[in-house]
């Protein structure tokens, strides 16, 4: 059962070839016994999970339907899930059991899915590896003693090992494209307000979306059904219709024009993955898609306008976590401000502490004009960039990460080592544009991922494209071995 | 050493919606502690804001009062700094676009001039929560109940030059927010708070002293008490030779001083920038005309009007025009007796003096306009004089009736028929001849006191009811032939 | 524009982080090796460019003035660390 996707469980489902409580209990069962080696949960919620499962089970008897309905999922433990520990993988939140839910958990719940746990995850989803986590490193299912990918590492890890069919995940520069990439994944991020983010414990503001992981295309339309759509408690939700995702899965790609921008093939890249990335070209021009050279001129300047964006809103973001009404207080405060420095100095990892100074440092008296609003006109050349590339181009691709997983502890000397591998997934948070990233390959059994991006709301598009390459590829369907 | 006195305000009105600014909380005054303080108030992880209507409305509706230009593209910011009663770790506010830009303020002064006050902006923000230090030993209770009440800062320009000046501001910002319904300025409960910037520089010098912020004084007097002691205590300062220090104080009314406050802030360094969490508030020209049309007469044009249509005093429009209650007050008695002058006196010294002396608003009046008006019409038409008027007022007052009810009750008409009056006045004179004589063998000067005490036997005689100018006319006639 | 390590201090100081002395070499290093990064901002010509601050560039949406919330006091102060008489309490803040 665990090497069902989401469509095939609800097929099995609805065929009664099992029961989601059935269901349920084998994955938690598989969970138990295989994660360990990965680290990919947590918090496994047992009770929580059996009692949805035969609720969904009680509603398909009763003659309700819905691809969700009873299908087991786990969340990115940012995602506050009520009366769960909702600990952003800090030591800041391990007592905080949330008072609320997010709106994407409400939405999945109301689908029928069954939360078989919280994801391991980087602090705060500060990182691109899962090393951060207060509750260790996650292991890629693919090579264990690889990072995973992050800051959804977790999910990525848990769902790759055919722990649970799909995963939620988040994306400020990257966190759910490159992971899945890295462990061999389909990931979306979608156009920045189409995913409510109440209850979406914060990292970068703007940056910030939800969505779906798992191991196909036509999986991730189906979680990203259910997880869009407009919320009044986001002032930064948009309201625009939901499409049909799962109908237009099928469309042809007779015509379509694909934009491959100069600059992400040059020097950084891994060779091997380059040639990996070409043959994924060379399979949709096969469909009929047609290939233009363009060029994005700025995105070399991305990540320096990244890293100061986001560790500025992250800075602000953050100050909530005081010692005060909830989370880590540290013992015996002596007066207000020890209260304040040791809850936070204690509460808080290392990456996440620097990310706050470089956040505070960027918005403080004299330095506001050099870096945050450099940054900010930085963004705009990137978004202008995409905007004319888009007059000539349907979808943009390129590979995800310039380089395959690597060694866990390998870049723990230099934070910047890490930084420099969100190059071909940045630009897609600071435009606030949807991408997707699909499996297209393995190098030394490590997995790559293609991405693809399109213009606001067009996450159809590149479900539709992912799909068709699904079809005719069968990367996607690979597992690592002993999972 | 001749001192000129520089004063800017900052006041800091609490809008009066019925939900928070940027959540469905209520904003009630006083009640337990953290029970209207939700998700988003706390500060819980993953919540978000999301901006109240009828913040952006009355805010609006302040702008355009005070002639302002408003923010047509205005942005939240996030003031960054660390203390308990400020869940999030920062404020919401606005920075560099706030929603009302500069206008100006017609404060009428006490010797019935006017000066125009320039306001620099207003903004929008939420309020933050209450420290209570006294009751727990070693520890501060936070209540967040006020989080998140929105609030409207006003700046003015450092335009005032004295604390009479500054109170005037005050009161007539109190009055106009009271006018426009978005604020209900009670002081004592916080509603209008006043921090004051006080500095001071010779005569004749343009360039600014270093100026001290007098934090939260929450009173009119207290205002131009505290700005006097601190205009005192820098004069002292520098004529002895110091130098007054650019830091936060706070007055204490019972020494009657100002102290310096142990620096909760330290040159805190804010860290502005827009709020990510929200968009920027567009605010349309249609969407501001339909606003501007619900304006009602504001405090300069009614005071104008006072004086043009009902040929006041500039002193008494003043009065009847300073809130928004009297003024209505006022015109409805005006309605219904006709005669403004009349209607004047009557609401600000008969009412006036006995809304002071039980201590009520005019809202609370134990005599509504409708029967003011009523009894003013028996004065006009001579049913009663204005003497007998004040007894009816207190029986109106007590709940005794309406003025015809009690007039007739009591028997208080009053006697215009000139041949009872005259029988009377033959009574008294008769009564009094020895009077008589000395009042016809009197000149002119003495006369007017002994007359006086012909009418006081007359009226005495009369139980008070006999029309007064019939009396004095009657009784001229008598007395001199 | 490198740190030093008093600079580091300040702004540890304004983001309430208790830093270890120990620790403040290397958070100077690893805090210069990103403003490093940063730093290549400045050679990008952005005359005459507006910032961009949301993506999308919509509008607020407003709400309407009503309450929605009731008290849920004790459901959310479970979760606090200290509290008395619906209080969060804070060590004592001298004003």
């Amino acid at each position: 059962m665990h090497q069902l996707t989401l469509a095939e469980i609800a097929r099995g489902l609805a065929d009664k070839k099992f029961s989601s409580e059935e269901l349920t209990q084998s994955l938690l069962a598989r969970i138990k016994q295989l994660d360990p080696q990965l680290n990919s949960f947590i918090s496994v919620t047992d009770e929580l999970a059996l009692s949805q499962a035969r609720a969904a089970d009680a509603r398909r008897a009763a003659g309700e339907t819905g691809a969700l309905l009873g299908a087991p999922l786990a969340h990115k433990d940012l995602f506050c899930t009520e009366g769960v520990r909702t600990s952003c993988g800090s030591k800041m939140l391990d007592n905080f059991k949330a008072p609320y839910n997010a709106t994407v958990v409400a939405k999945l719940a109301e689908a029928g899915a069954v939360t078989l746990g919280k994801t391991n995850m980087d602090e705060f989803a500060m990182g691109s590896a899962n090393e951060s986590s207060h509750y260790g490193p996650v292991k890629n299912p693919w090579n264990l003693e690889h990072v995973p990918g992050g800051s959804s590492g977790g999910s990525a890890a848990a769902v790759a090992a055919r722990l649970l069919p799909a995963a939620t995940g988040t994306d400020t520069g990257g966190s759910i494209r490159q992971p899945a990439a890295l462990t061999n994944l389909t990931g979306l991020k979608p156009t920045y307000g189409r995913v409510s983010r109440w209850g979406m414990i914060a990292y970068a503001s703007s940056l910030d979306q939800g969505g779906p992981m798992a191991r196909t295309a036509e999986d991730c339309a189906l979680m990203l059904q259910a997880m869009a759509g407009f919320d009044a408690k986001d002032s930064t939700s948009i309201d625009e219709p939901v499409p049909d995702y799962s109908a237009s899965l099928n469309g042809s790609l007779q015509g379509l024009r694909i934009g491959l921008p100069k600059e992400y093939f040059g020097a950084g890249l891994d060779p091997r993955i380059a040639e990996l990335i070409q043959a994924s070209v060379k399979e949709l021009e096969k469909q009929g898609a047609v290939i233009k050279e363009i060029s994005l001129p700025n995105m070399q300047h991305a990540i320096a306008a990244y890293y100061v964006i986001a560790p500025a809103e992250a800075s602000s973001n953050l100050s909530r976590f005081d010692g005060v009404r909830f989370g880590y207080r540290c013992e015996n405060p002596a007066d207000l401000t020890d209260l304040y420095k040791r809850s936070r100095g204690e509460g808080f990892g290392s990456e996440v502490q620097r990310r706050i100074m470089v956040g505070t440092y960027a918005l403080s008296a004299g330095y506001y004009d050099a870096y945050y609003l450099k940054a900010q006109k930085i963004r705009r050349l990137i978004k202008n960039d995409f905007m004319a590339a888009f007059e000539d181009v349907d979808v943009i691709l390129g590979p995800t990460t310039p380089n395959l997983a690597w060694k866990i502890g390998a870049k723990n000397s230099d934070p910047v080592a890490e930084y420099l591998e969100d190059i071909y997934t940045i630009t897609a948070n600071l435009a606030g544009l949807p991408g997707l990233s699909m499996p297209a390959g393995f190098v030394d059994g490590l997995p790559v991922g293609v991405q693809l991006l399109a213009p606001y709301f067009q996450e159809g598009r590149l479900l539709n494209v992912a799909h068709r390459y699904q079809q005719v590829t069968d990367w996607h369907t690979r597992a690592p071995n002993g999972f | 050493m001749q001192w000129e006195v520089v004063i800017g305000l900052e006041i800091h009105t609490q809008l009066a919606t019925q939900s928070k600014i940027f959540s469905g909380s209520a904003t009630t005054f006083g009640s337990e502690p953290n029970t209207q303080a939700s998700l988003i108030d706390l500060g819980m992880p993953g919540v978000l804001p999301v901006l109240n209507q009828e913040a952006v409305r009355m805010a609006c509706m302040f702008g355009l009062a005070i002639d302002a230009e408003i923010g047509h593209h205005n942005v939240f910011a996030r003031k960054n700094y660390f203390y308990p009663d400020l869940p999030k770790g920062y404020q919401i506010s606005q920075m560099e676009l706030p929603i009302v830009g500069k206008g100006h303020l017609d404060i009428a002064l006490e010797d019935g001039t006017v000066k125009r006050i320039g306001i620099t902006r207003a903004h929008l923000e939420e309020d933050a929560g209450k420290s209570l230090h006294e009751d727990f030993s070693g520890s501060t209770g936070i209540d967040l109940n006020r989080a998140g009440t929105p609030l409207l800062e006003i700046v003015s320009e450092p335009e005032m030059r004295s604390a009479k000046e500054a109170v005037a501001y005050v009161k007539a910002i109190h009055a106009l927010v009271r006018y426009l319904g978005i604020c209900d300025g009670n002081m004592a409960e916080g509603s209008l708070r006043c921090d004051c910037n006080v500095s001071i520089r010779p005569k004749g010098q343009e360039a600014f002293g270093t100026r001290c912020e007098i934090k939260n004084v929450n009173s009119f007097r207290f205002i131009e008490r505290a700005i006097n002691s601190e205009i005192q205590r820098q004069i002292e300062l520098i004529e002895d030779g110091g130098k007054v220090i650019q830091e936060t104080r706070l007055y204490d009314p019972n020494k009657d001083e100002t102290r310096s406050m142990r620096s909760k802030e330290e040159a805190n360094d804010y860290r502005y920038f827009p709020d990510p969490d929200l968009l920027p508030v567009v605010i349309e020209g249609a969407y501001l005309d339909t606003i501007r049309a619900t304006l009602p007469e504001l405090p300069p044009q009614k005071r104008e009007r006072f004086q043009s249509q009902f040929g006041l005093s500039a002193y008494d429009a003043n009065v009847l025009a300073s809130s928004r209650e009297q003024a209505d007050y006022f015109e409805q008695v005006v309605s219904v007796c006709g005669d403004a002058k009349l209607a004047a006196n009557w609401v600000m010294v008969e009412l006036g003096s006995l809304l002071n002396k039980l201590g009520l608003e005019i809202d609370q009046a134990p005599v509504s306009a409708e029967h003011l008006g009523g009894m003013l019409k028996r004065i006009l038409d001579n049913t009663i004089s204005g003497k007998i008027a004040k007894v009816v007022f207190e029986k109106m007052a007590a709940g005794e009736g309406d003025a015809d009810q009690i007039i007739e009750a009591e028997g208080l008409k009053q006697v215009t028929d000139s041949g009872a009056i005259e029988k009377v006045l033959d009574e008294v004179l008769a009564a009094n001849a020895e009077q008589v004589e000395q009042y016809r063998a009197a000149d002119e000067a003495k006369r007017g006191k002994m007359f006086g005490f012909f009418v006081g036997q007359a009226m005495k005689a009369s139980k008070g009811k006999a029309n007064p100018q019939q009396v004095n006319q009657l009784l001229k006639s008598k007395l001199e032939g | 524009m490198a740190l030093e390590r008093c600079d580091v201090e300040k702004i540890a100081h304004l983001a309430r982080l208790g830093l270890n002395d120990g620790d403040l070499p290397r958070t100077t290093d690893a805090l210069n090796s990103i403003l490093g990064l940063v730093d290549q901002m400045q050679a990008v010509d952005t005359t005459g460019i507006e910032p961009l601050a949301h993506p999308l560039e919509a509008s607020q949406r407003l709400r309407a003035d009503v309450v929605t919330e009731s008290n849920q006091r004790e459901s959310y102060q479970a979760i606090a660390p200290a509290t008395e008489n619906g209080l969060y309490l804070v060590p004592k803040v001298i004003e």
